[in-house]
């Protein structure tokens, strides 16, 4: 599917770069009578001159392309807009997704069996399609990350398996089990575990609902292999309680998405869209601009793939429990191409298409921009080499090297998009931890 | 009249602050080059920018070993077992929850807040400091691994202090009372010893580590030759891995010379995790159970690991001060000067080279400490002597990073254990030679405490 998905995007964008050929043929004489051929065969050490510059480096390029600052304003509110449509567009299907897990998870609480379990994992795998990408959204604060915001209750990890549910070797360890502090479990209580006294004592967020679907991996050869007996009451130990526990982690993520779509969604003056749209355009896009180079260089480069590659430990993985480790990656991957390009599929095949952060880098440096286009793409395809599954791609010698190398790809990318800020005479941090 | 002998009249400093356009603003780049603008909730959590391309992509493994909880050994999770078998907390973010600050427990129950008891009897152990309790060691450790009792558990009550103000205004501090209940090992030594601590955040170690020695020593006036009131004495501590004396510059008396050994101990005497370090858990000779507990690697935590740990720990970064040209923040910096607080909490350090980090050496930095041990009089001694530190004696804190305790944990507690439930009583509390400062401080009438705070705040 990944491949298909990524085929389809790389002719989009083919098509695309054309159109802008068939734009600049227009501009070029002009530029050529301002600046005689400065502006075609630049040094490189000019172009990073000029990326230094910042500021002046907008009325440069701008200049050069025959542009005036108007335009590229213009342009900068097309391209708040596309981000703006595509997060809503994306938290829509992620929020429908998380909706389906719900129902295939009442269906297993309300009648265990072996296939209502392997349907409820079916449900939370696709949901994680959507949100993937929506990670690319995160890191400067808006409704996900601001302060109070749903991200720690939603999809916080590493977890710590041992807080919420049984593990080899303690049969009666965790939340689940801990009838004496615990005798009545609400989602109050859930919330209020959640990260209390560590980051790592995660009681709620997709990653509980993954262990409560799995149970610890200790397979090579595949993911965890919780029995759907522990939903069976009277014959999984605390199973009533497990029943409550999952019950209650599923719909809060169900809620907490919806309000994550809320504060997208189109005509509310109150909500957060509404706010990020009247914001200064240079703040708009540097707000986008930090988000995407904090999840390629950081968060996804950093956190999520060359921790696990350097501790070869499948614990440091994303989504340990179902080895989906290799598809959160690819979609957190596809959600930087998603902000790049200006262009969504939306989980119904339709397509939501504006103007992307590229187009904008190229209006200012054209090289940049052919830069990041390139390295996106080298991300994209190096994330979908990497074998599966992710927890043997990080121990296997013959494996490793694809890992590192998308790692560095991811890290390339996230310092050009920074880059691609200065050339907007904007400071962009990558450095953010999530 | 004048509380300030020797220093302009009041009126006159109240009308040269409140004129404060004709004042400088307070350096913002509190971390020179590696300053970092960030004012959420991570923002203690960021790596210093500039590092090399391993040592980025190490930063956060190095965070993984530092957020992740270890678990019972043996374990599936080999790279993280070997918790314990008496220990405060599973992880460094146990303590340090977000690379930020603890704070006591406001319960019995409550779980790593990053709270802890140091323990002691009076004199000087074999390295020349504290002398371990006999059956519980140098730190009370509130949890157990299964078949190993915790040592016991600390329990605070408070006491009222009051005062007023110069303008009239009241205030009310609380004094701590520690006692120690469910001993698990026997009764404790009549003479001990007790000293609480909170975790202080983390930011900005490296570069305290590349303040050059003889930087420090220059600050320091053990005699007073200068007749300020103020000493300030450097602490001589033994550097394990130099094996060889030397200045002390971490932790609440300046009782470690280095971020690896500052680490290390934590390690041991928090978690109950082996480094390189410290190859052997520090089970007394009457926690038999303790000693019998089964290891989780030799060292717990390898080598490498432990490398990227002390990476992780000496390169987070100092966020930027925020407001530094508004106003009232420029008036509180220079009223931190007029009233004598900058005396020990110097602005402006400079780094020199870094030994393993580049991008930390050569710096001018404004951590706001001087690193020197101060008398800070009775109200806050403990007591307890730790190297050459004497019980009445404190490292400076830094202050940078001070401002942003609240947006990172959630609280305002500060001080080495934390009694003050803000900056005013942080400073209320101040004594011994910090006294003179403090009382120019109640002396200051409300609007200019206020901008005093805001400068803190800023910071």
């Amino acid at each position: 599917m990944g491949d298909r998905v990524a085929d389809y995007r790389f002719q989009d964008a083919a098509r695309k770069l054309v159109e802008r050929g068939a734009q600049r043929i227009v501009v070029v004489p002009l530029l050529a009578s301002r600046f005689s051929g400065h502006y075609d065969h630049r040094s490189r050490m000019m172009k990073k001159m000029r990326r230094g510059l910042g500021g002046v480096g907008i009325l440069l390029a701008a200049a050069g392309c025959g542009r005036g600052e108007a335009e590229l304003e213009a342009m900068k509110g097309d391209v708040v807009a596309t981000y703006a449509e595509i997060v809503h567009a994306s938290y829509e299907d992620s929020f429908r997704a998380v909706e389906e897990m719900a129902a295939a998870i009442a269906v297993l609480l309300a009648a265990p069996s072996e296939e209502s379990l392997a349907a409820a994992r079916i449900a939370w795998l696709a949901a994680r399609e959507p949100y993937g990408q929506t990670e690319a959204y995160r890191f400067y604060g808006g409704p996900i990350d601001a302060a109070g915001g749903p991200e720690t209750l939603l999809n916080a990890w590493p977890l710590d398996e041992g807080y919420v549910d049984y593990v080899e070797g303690a049969p009666e360890s965790g939340i689940v089990n801990d009838v004496a502090a615990y005798p009545k479990l609400d989602r109050e209580l859930l919330v209020l575990l959640n990260e209390a006294g560590a980051e790592e004592n995660l009681s709620v967020g997709f990653h509980a609902i993954e262990f409560l679907l799995w149970g610890q991996d200790l397979f090579a050869d595949g993911p965890g292999r919780r029995p759907y007996t522990d939903y069976v009451a009277g014959v999984g130990r605390n199973a009533e309680r497990r029943i409550e526990y999952l019950r209650i982690v599923t719909e809060l993520q169900v809620e907490k998405m919806e309000g994550l779509v809320a504060e997208w969604a189109p005509n509310d003056a109150t909500n957060y869209r509404t706010s990020f749209l009247a914001l200064p355009r240079d703040e708009a896009v540097r707000r986008i601009l930090v988000g995407i180079g904090v999840l390629a260089k950081s968060e996804l480069a950093g956190e999520r793939m060359f921790t696990a590659y350097d501790n070869q430990d499948q614990e440091d993985e994303h989504s340990c429990f179902s080895d989906n480790t290799h598809r959160d990656i690819a979609a957190n991957a596809l959600g930087l191409m998603n902000v790049l390009q200006g262009h969504y599929r939306r989980s119904d095949g339709s397509t939501i298409s504006g103007v992307g952060m590229t187009a904008l880098f190229r209006e200012v440096d054209s090289e940049l921009a052919d830069e990041v286009e390139a390295l996106a793409t080298r991300s994209l395809r190096a994330v979908e080499a990497i074998p599966v599954p992710f927890d043997q791609a990080i121990v296997d010698p013959d494996s490793r090297p694809a890992v590192l190398d998308a790692v560095y790809a991811l890290m390339d990318l996230g310092d050009r998009i920074a880059e691609g800020g200065s050339a907007l005479g904007l400071t962009i941090n990558t450095a953010l931890p999530g | 009249m004048n509380p300030w002998p020797g220093r302009p009249a009041p009126v006159a400093a109240l009308v040269l602050l409140l004129s404060s356009c004709e004042l400088a603003p307070p350096p913002h780049l509190l971390g020179g080059d590696t300053t970092i603008f960030d004012e959420t909730p991570n923002a203690f959590a960021q790596p210093a920018p500039g590092l090399e391309r391993d040592d980025e992509l190490h930063f956060f493994v190095g965070n993984s070993f530092f957020n992740q909880n270890w678990v019972l050994a043996p374990a599936s999770t080999e790279a993280r077992d070997g918790l314990g078998p008496l220990f405060n907390t599973r992880s460094c973010a146990g303590c340090h929850f977000k690379d930020g600050r603890g704070r006591p427990p406001e319960g019995p129950r409550e779980m790593g807040t990053g709270y802890l008891l140091r323990l002691s009897l009076p004199g000087a152990g074999s390295d020349g400091g504290p002398r371990p309790e006999p059956g519980y060691g140098g730190q009370l450790q509130d949890q157990g691994i299964p078949g190993v009792p915790a040592e016991g558990r600390a329990v605070i009550r408070y006491e009222s202090v009051k005062g007023t103000f110069g303008d009239g205004e009241p205030w009310e501090l609380r004094r701590p009372v520690v006692s120690i209940e469910d001993v698990a090992y026997g009764v404790l030594s009549e003479d001990l010893l007790v000293s609480a601590r909170v975790a202080p955040q983390m930011i900005g170690m490296g570069l305290l580590e590349a303040v050059p020695e003889g930087a420090v020593l220059a600050l320091a006036d053990p005699e007073d030759a200068d007749g300020d009131g103020i000493s300030g004495r450097a602490n001589r501590v033994w550097d394990e891995a130099a094996g060889a004396p030397a200045l002390g510059r971490f932790g609440w008396k300046a009782n470690q010379p280095t971020v690896a050994q500052q680490a290390a101990g934590a390690f041991l005497g928090d978690l109950g995790i082996t480094t390189p370090m410290h190859p052997t858990n520090d089970c007394t000779e009457i926690q038999e159970g303790c000693r019998a507990a089964p290891g989780g690697g030799d060292p717990e935590i390898a080598e490498d690991d432990f490398r990227k740990v002390v990476l992780y720990a000496s390169t987070l970064a100092v966020p930027a001060m925020r407001d530094a040209e508004d106003p009232r923040v420029v008036s509180g910096f220079h009223l931190f000067q007029e009233t004598g607080c900058a005396a020990c909490h110097t602005p402006t350090l400079h780094t020199e080279e870094h030994p393993t980090f580049a991008a930390l050496s050569n710096q001018t930095i404004h951590p706001y400490t001087d690193l020197l041990l101060h008398d800070m009089g009775e109200g806050l001694a403990d007591g307890r002597p730790d190297f050459e530190a004497e019980g009445r004696e404190w490292r400076t804190p830094p202050l940078w990073g001070i401002g942003l305790v609240e947006t990172v944990n959630g609280h305002t507690f500060y001080l080495h254990d934390g009694r003050a439930r803000n900056l005013t009583e942080a400073i209320l509390w101040h004594g011994g030679e910090a006294e003179g400062a403090r009382d120019r401080f109640v002396a200051l009438p409300g609007e200019l405490r206020a901008a005093l705070l805001r400068f803190l705040e800023s910071l």
